[in-house]
């Protein structure tokens, strides 16, 4: 109000950002970069189209579904959920070489791992190997938390109580005899989940973490005890249950049950019959699920993916085409940009 | 308003009077009446600010949560809070807590400030009379009824009647340039015959209540002497001393104070200026329900759908995912909308809090290039523009009509004199090179042209330019009117020099002769009588009257033979451009001049009506006068004012002149600026054509509208598309008198009707006048335009005190720094020194301006459009279970970090045509003309580009998940994998996207662009690369870094990028026009048309 006018030379400063004058660099899409530009693209894409073409060609990829729902399949018998302990076995061919290494996944179908609350339903300071979560574990866990005797769970929450334990044994028949395959359990979890992010508590023997705690309701073992051949896969670095515990992101989904990699099937299973053997445990029919195994090997590209490939093709061959007819229509009308 | 209410309510006391009664130096009176303890008035506080301490976090919040969006955004957080919700309360808390400190911070700044003005003026020290000694005090400590001291230079405290002034002839000098924008010098009277002594004063003064006219009061001062019968002396607008003007040519002056603080004229004044709002933000409104409709709708489809999915067997609780026991007994219609309200919540990010704050930012930092930019300085006021408003930039790009005044505004207000008139017989000045002062050179008779009037004449003629004015002699010539001086330097440069006024006599030098005259009476101007008056005597005791004022003003009042022999001549400068006036005079005999002068002082002694009756005198005296001549003033033509009318119309922009002026004098202007062109026919809707037919102005009115519509409207259908070849051009002209005709009719349903005729008249034309507008007149007309079909942008420019009611009326409003002070310059939204400014701040500043924040806009819903589009679909793969896609980090960031700051930068600093090319081709405006990129096509352009997008992202990654295996090892990725790929490929999809539309890459483009997406990488390593102690999920651990190693990975995302981003690539190139123009129109018009979407 009382202010006065300030400042007699008040002239603006004369530099290139306050004139809005800043060197700058204006490109213009014209047809003379557009054109060779989709050329290069168009045939850099087919290239790589073709690549992952030939690449996704050459991976092999078996499925078998055992879930039992046809009466005249193997595992029907073990679809009756009062059957305990039930072992089942499927017989197939391979006719050719499949060539190593080997992956074998299991998967499963309308299963909806990434429910939101079932995603929720874990405690991740007690599977870092905080005792302290051991015996109060966090309230995420609901509905298990702690068993009705109110001896808390330990992993608790629903991901860990319903870790897939169906296990399966691979066999060649050769002249009619088993030869048992060997299946290697090691890395087929990410390598920063067993060794950063999941720990167990450094107390030896890992039992004695455990005590005061109850397993989790569907298990069979404790944690501690999870793989008995392996003493060091046990607890929360056990490999299949970290598998398990990477939730998947889709309803259909596999996961990395073993890797063959040893032995006389280091370069892959040779043609010839073989013999799964199944120990049926893990009940899907309820929600109209499907279980199945699949065998496959893996290139530089990952599994088999035609789509990526063909994908390719398409925007490739789209991006030569599209300045084709660019081409045309400019010699026709001239190219304005030449005077 | 509100505040002048509660004032009222405070201050006025419980018995409502129309007058208050202060006794001057708080002494009671020992009169007759008995000392009534004077009601309390407020102290002398200005309080201008909004807050205190104590109330700034609650009011200020309250205020803050108003706004729709903050209050949508707390709503969401507290839901996140109340209910269990997929992402946690943190993703919206962070966002909006930080614009709601940003935002508390810049107002809690802003009071302060206003705060620290208070107490500036409240602090300023005083000099109070206490016991007849001066004491120091705060301005705010003076009451009502102290006698208060003030100093040359100083200005008044609060509202003052002189009392007493240093200077012999009891006057005082002030300038309130501050209050009403005029600098010139006005005097102001003691009140007459008090004491000389104010200690012995012993004097009441009774007067109307606070009201806020600057120049209406009326009091009354009764003075009571010992034994005597208290004396009454009447107090007029020329004894009230104003709070905000200033003390000059004074030493010092005493004054009692009658109205304070709050109740002075300023703060009456004062009025929050109305918030002005401009079309992109009502198409952000209009944007964001549409995109409320889509949140609701995608909440509402989930939740149906979830409840569906449900129901199929062993789906509602597989045995997998049991529920607990809470959620079982939970009611099934409160788990519903509890779910309903989860979606909300999960897709709430489709309306991002930071489009609030960056539009804010784009706008304020915006706004500075305005104040930058140096072609817009002016050495001779040594000023640039000034922005008193950053809301209103983009409304700068949109302007369809512009309102300009015509005094100081398209013209100098530079006035000199040219030529005169004197009897029918013309008098030109030649001699050029006596330009400066007429002083010696000029003696002798003017030069004549064929034949000369009596020299009686001559000599009269001069002494009334001499005489009838109120130019004041300082050092030079003061006075309120330009054209005052003018006439006095004129009637000098013929010989006969005013000296000055003193003590009421005026003097003259006549060639070596003193003339001295008495001046007995001012009839002071005013815009309705148009014309002023002063009564002198001379030495040897005549009475004579002089008058000047404008033909129309003059001619009735003298007699008709003599109007025959001037009006050609008036008519002739006014066609010329030229401002003319007519002077009379009149002999008084002295009986008319008693008369005359009981009349006058009755009227001014009057306390009600004292405007009214003084007209009334006026009037009776200035008749039966004899006409002498008439002058001609020219006013030059602003710098480019021609160039920049033209550029302005070449974009499209209707330019109304809206001028108090006579029409001829503004039809030559128009001319003069080629708003009217030699080929334009004019349609004139004037008193004069009015009358012409002699019939009633009513039916003639109704048939001249009638006609000129069937011309404008019916006979060219392509008017529209107007000033193309061969299309007549037509220009309007109305006055003041046929618009009230217009827009006050005697039947309502005739003003409607009119209005609309007037309306597509007026539209229909390339130009149009407005002449002899009262100021208010003229907010009417921009109002009238403002308000009808198709709601036009308007801007309104002008420079003196009599536009502000227009710039305030108008969606923009444009101040001149010219030289009628700054009262529009206060009121304006953009300040520039001269007319020719307005040329670069529209067509290029504007257009810039314009197309940034629509693209900003746009942008801004695209990118969070196909940024949450997948999180919904995901919803479809998830049994509807609200899981997240992406990771709380990544919902919290992607607005604040990950993507704002190329968007911003670009909104700055984008040029998608140079100022130079934009400043040439003017038609380019018209381009962006009717909110052009913000109209439904483009947005549902981008919103389809934005659905587009987001499908793309989410199917693609999902084909690419149809893989066993992504890495080379064979093993699996799971769910935090795949929002984790969708995401990074949204992050540059939309990054690249705004870099295809950036037409203007300087170094911070480049910087924040690649920065962003560098910035983007780096944060994830990180993020993914440590465990983080405060998180209790470490979702993303290394799940970035696990994704960069499969090649898949990466060849779906450069597959996805470039296959979102190829119509973009491919359209500016199948746009382009195919036609043999020149290249450079062809260049330009593919970069805009790039940019309209």
């Amino acid at each position: 109000m009382v202010k006065e006018e300030l400042s007699t030379e008040n002239r603006p400063d004369n530099t290139a950002f306050t004139q809005q004058r800043l060197p700058a660099w204006q490109p213009i899409l014209s047809a003379g970069i557009i054109i060779p530009g989709f050329v290069l693209i168009g045939l850099a894409f087919i290239g790589i189209g073709v690549a992952l073409l030939v690449t996704s060609q050459s991976i092999q990829v078996m499925e078998i579904d055992y879930t039992g729902v046809d009466q005249g399949s193997p595992c029907f018998k073990c679809t009756d959920s009062t059957v305990s302990n039930c072992k089942c076995e499927i017989e197939f061919t391979i006719d050719k070489l499949f060539e190593g290494p080997v992956f074998f996944y299991y998967g499963l179908s309308n299963y909806f791992q990434n429910y939101r609350k079932y995603g929720a339903s874990k405690d991740a300071s007690q599977l870092s190997g905080d005792l302290d979560y051991f015996t109060s574990p966090a309230t995420e866990c609901d509905p298990y938390i702690k068993d009705n005797n109110d001896k808390p769970i330990v992993p608790c929450g629903s991901i860990a109580n319903s870790m897939f334990n169906d296990s399966f044994v691979l066999s060649r028949l050769i002249n009619g005899a088993k030869e048992v395959v060997p299946l290697d359990g090691k890395g087929i979890s990410w390598w920063t989940d067993y060794n950063v992010k999941y720990r167990n508590p450094s107390i030896t023997p890992l039992k004695n973490a455990f005590n005061g705690t109850v397993k989790p309701i569907n298990w069979p073992r404790p944690a501690y005890e999870l793989d008995t051949s392996d003493p060091a896969n046990n607890g929360f670095i056990n490999q299949d249950f970290l598998v398990w515990m990477r939730r998947a992101a889709l309803p259909n989904f596999r996961k990395l049950y073993r890797r063959i990699t040893e032995g006389n099937y280091a370069d892959g299973l040779p043609a010839g019959d073989y013999s799964l053997e199944i120990t049926y445990n893990y009940p899907v029919l309820s929600f109209d699920g499907r279980k199945k195994v699949v065998f496959s090997n893996v290139s530089w590209m990952g599994g088999k993916n035609e789509f990526l490939g063909i994908a390719y093709l398409v925007i490739g061959s789209l991006c030569v085409i599209m300045s084709i007819v660019m081409l045309i229509v400019y010699a026709k009308f001239k190219f304005p940009d030449e005077d | 308003m509100l505040r002048r209410i509660f004032n009222r309510l405070l201050g006025g006391d419980e018995r409502r009077v129309d007058s208050r009664t202060i006794y001057i130096g708080h002494r009671s009176c020992p009169a007759s009446e008995a000392f009534i303890p004077p009601p309390k008035f407020c102290d002398n506080r200005i309080v201008s600010s909004k807050y205190t301490i104590w109330n700034f976090l609650p009011k200020n919040l309250f205020e803050q949560f108003r706004r729709i969006a903050n209050f949508y955004f707390l709503i969401i957080f507290l839901v996140q809070v109340i209910v269990d919700t997929p992402t946690s309360p943190v993703t919206s808390g962070l966002p909006l807590f930080f614009v709601i400190i940003v935002t508390a911070i810049k107002q809690g700044y802003e009071d302060w400030l206003r705060h620290k003005a208070d107490n500036e003026v409240n602090k300023y020290p005083v000099k109070v009379l206490e016991d007849g000694k001066p004491v120091d005090k705060d301005s705010e400590k003076i009451k009502v009824g102290d006698v208060v001291e003030v100093k040359e230079n100083e200005t008044f405290p609060c509202d003052l009647i002189l009392l007493q002034s240093s200077r012999d002839d009891n006057t005082c000098f002030v300038t309130t340039a501050s209050l009403d924008g005029e600098s010139n010098h006005k005097t102001h009277y003691t009140v007459p015959d008090t004491e000389k002594d104010l200690d012995s004063l012993s004097a009441t003064i009774e007067c109307e209540q606070p009201q806020p006219d600057l120049y209406k009061f009326v009091g009354r001062m009764h003075i009571y002497k010992s034994n005597q019968e208290p004396a009454v002396r009447s107090l007029g607008p020329e004894n009230l001393l104003l709070k905000g003007a200033t003390l000059k040519n004074t030493q010092k002056i005493l004054g009692v104070a009658v109205y304070t603080g709050m109740e002075t004229k300023m703060a009456l004044n004062y009025q929050g200026k109305s918030q002005k709002r401009s079309v992109v933000e009502k198409s952000i409104n209009a944007f964001l329900l549409v995109y409320l409709c889509i949140l609701l709708s995608k909440a509402l489809v989930c939740t149906t759908l979830k409840y569906v999915f449900q129901n199929k067997p062993g789906q509602d609780e597989p045995w997998y995912n049991e529920k607990t026991q809470r959620e079982k007994d939970t009611n099934l219609y409160l788990k519903m909308f509890t779910d309903f309200l989860s979606f909300m919540v999960l897709f709430n990010f489709i309306i991002p809090v930071s489009m609030y704050v960056t539009v804010e930012m784009q706008k304020f930092l915006g706004s500075f290039f305005i104040g930058w930019d140096k072609d817009f300085y002016d050495p001779e006021i040594k000023e640039g523009a000034l922005v008193n408003t950053s809301d209103l930039n983009e409304e700068l790009g949109q302007v369809e009509y512009v309102f300009t005044d015509k005094t100081g505004t398209l013209t100098q207000n530079n006035m000199e004199f040219i030529e005169c008139c004197i009897d029918g017989f013309q008098y030109k000045y030649h001699d050029s090179s006596s330009e400066l002062d007429g002083f010696g050179v000029t003696y002798g008779p003017m030069s004549k042209l064929q034949q000369k009037a009596g020299w009686e004449r001559e000599e009269l003629f001069l002494r009334a330019l001499c005489l009838c004015h109120t130019v004041q002699e300082e050092k030079g010539f003061i006075a309120s009117s330009p054209d005052e001086i003018a006439l006095v330097k004129g009637a000098m440069r013929y010989g006969f020099t005013f000296m000055g006024l003193e003590s009421k006599t005026m003097k003259i030098l006549n060639k070596n002769d003193v003339e001295m005259y008495e001046l007995l009476h001012v009839l002071n101007f005013d815009p309705v009588r148009r014309r002023m008056s002063v009564i002198v005597r001379t030495r040897s005791g005549d009475t004579l009257l002089f008058c000047k004022g404008a033909d129309s003003s003059i001619f009735p009042r003298v007699k008709l033979e003599e109007v025959e022999r001037i009006r050609m001549h008036v008519e002739r400068s006014a066609t010329e451009g030229y401002r003319t006036l007519c002077v009379a005079y009149k002999c008084l005999s002295a009986e008319e001049y008693e008369h005359a002068d009981k009349g006058l002082k009755e009227a001014r002694l009057a306390l009600q009506d004292r405007e009214e009756k003084l007209t009334a005198v006026y009037n009776q005296v200035e008749t039966g006068m004899s006409l002498i001549g008439a002058t001609a003033v020219e006013d030059r033509l602003q710098e480019e004012a021609a160039e920049t009318m033209e550029a302005l119309q070449g974009a499209g922009i209707k330019v109304w002149v809206l001028t108090g002026d006579k029409m001829e004098t503004a039809k030559s202007t128009c001319y003069a600026c080629r708003l009217f062109q030699r080929n334009t026919e004019l349609l004139e809707l004037t008193v004069r054509t009015l009358e012409e037919r002699g019939r009633r102005r009513e039916d003639r009115l109704h048939e001249l509208l009638l006609e000129y519509h069937k011309k404008t409207v019916q006979d060219s259908p392509l008017a529209k598309t107007s000033w193309s070849v061969g299309n007549q051009d037509y220009g309007f002209i109305v006055d003041g008198a046929s618009l009230t005709m217009v827009l006050n009719s005697s039947s309502d349903s005739n003003t409607s009707h009119y209005k609309n005729l007037f309306l597509q008249i007026c539209q229909n034309c390339t130009a149009v006048l407005c002449c002899r507008m009262a100021p208010l007149q003229k907010a009417q007309i921009v109002k009238l335009v403002k308000n009808s079909k198709g709601s036009p942008i308007t801007l309104s420019i002008g420079d003196g005190a009599n536009d502000v009611s227009m710039i305030l009326e108008a969606h923009v409003g444009i101040g001149i720094k010219g030289k009628e002070g700054r009262q529009a310059v206060r009121n304006s939204d953009y300040a520039i020194p001269k007319l020719k400014h307005l040329k670069k701040l529209l067509l290029a500043h504007g257009h810039l301006y314009y197309v940034r924040i629509a693209h900003l806009v746009q942008y801004f819903f695209y990118k969070n459009l196909c940024f949450i589009l997948p999180q919904f679909l995901y919803q479809f793969f998830c049994g509807y279970s609200q899981q997240p896609l992406y990771d709380a980090a990544y919902l919290t960031m992607y607005n604040i970090c990950f993507t704002s700051m190329p968007i911003l930068a670009y909104s700055l600093l984008e040029q998608h045509i140079g100022m130079e090319v934009l400043l040439c081709n003017a038609t380019l405006y018209s381009d962006i003309a009717k909110n052009a990129m913000l109209r439904w096509p483009p947005f549902i352009y981008w919103t389809l580009l934005g659905v587009y997008h987001g499908l793309l992202f989410f199917f693609g990654v999902r084909l690419l998940f149809g893989n066993l295996a992504l890495p080379d090892n064979g093993q699996v990725f799971g769910n935090w994998s795949y929002g984790t790929i969708v995401f990074t490929v949204l992050v540059f999809t939309v990054t690249l996207k705004l870099a295809l539309d950036t037409r203007h890459w300087t170094w911070i483009n480049h910087f924040v662009i690649w920065g962003s997406l560098a910035f983007y990488v780096l944060f994830s390593l990180f993020w993914g690369g440590i465990i983080w102690p405060f998180l209790s999920q470490q979702r993303l651990y290394f799940v970035f870094a696990n994704m960069l190693s499969s090649v898949s990975t990466w060849l779906v995302m450069i597959l996805l990028v470039l296959l979102s981003l190829l119509p973009e690539i491919l359209l500016p190139v199948l746009r382009k026009p195919r036609g043999p123009h020149a290249r450079q129109v062809q260049l330009k018009q593919t970069r805009t048309q790039t940019l309209y979407f």
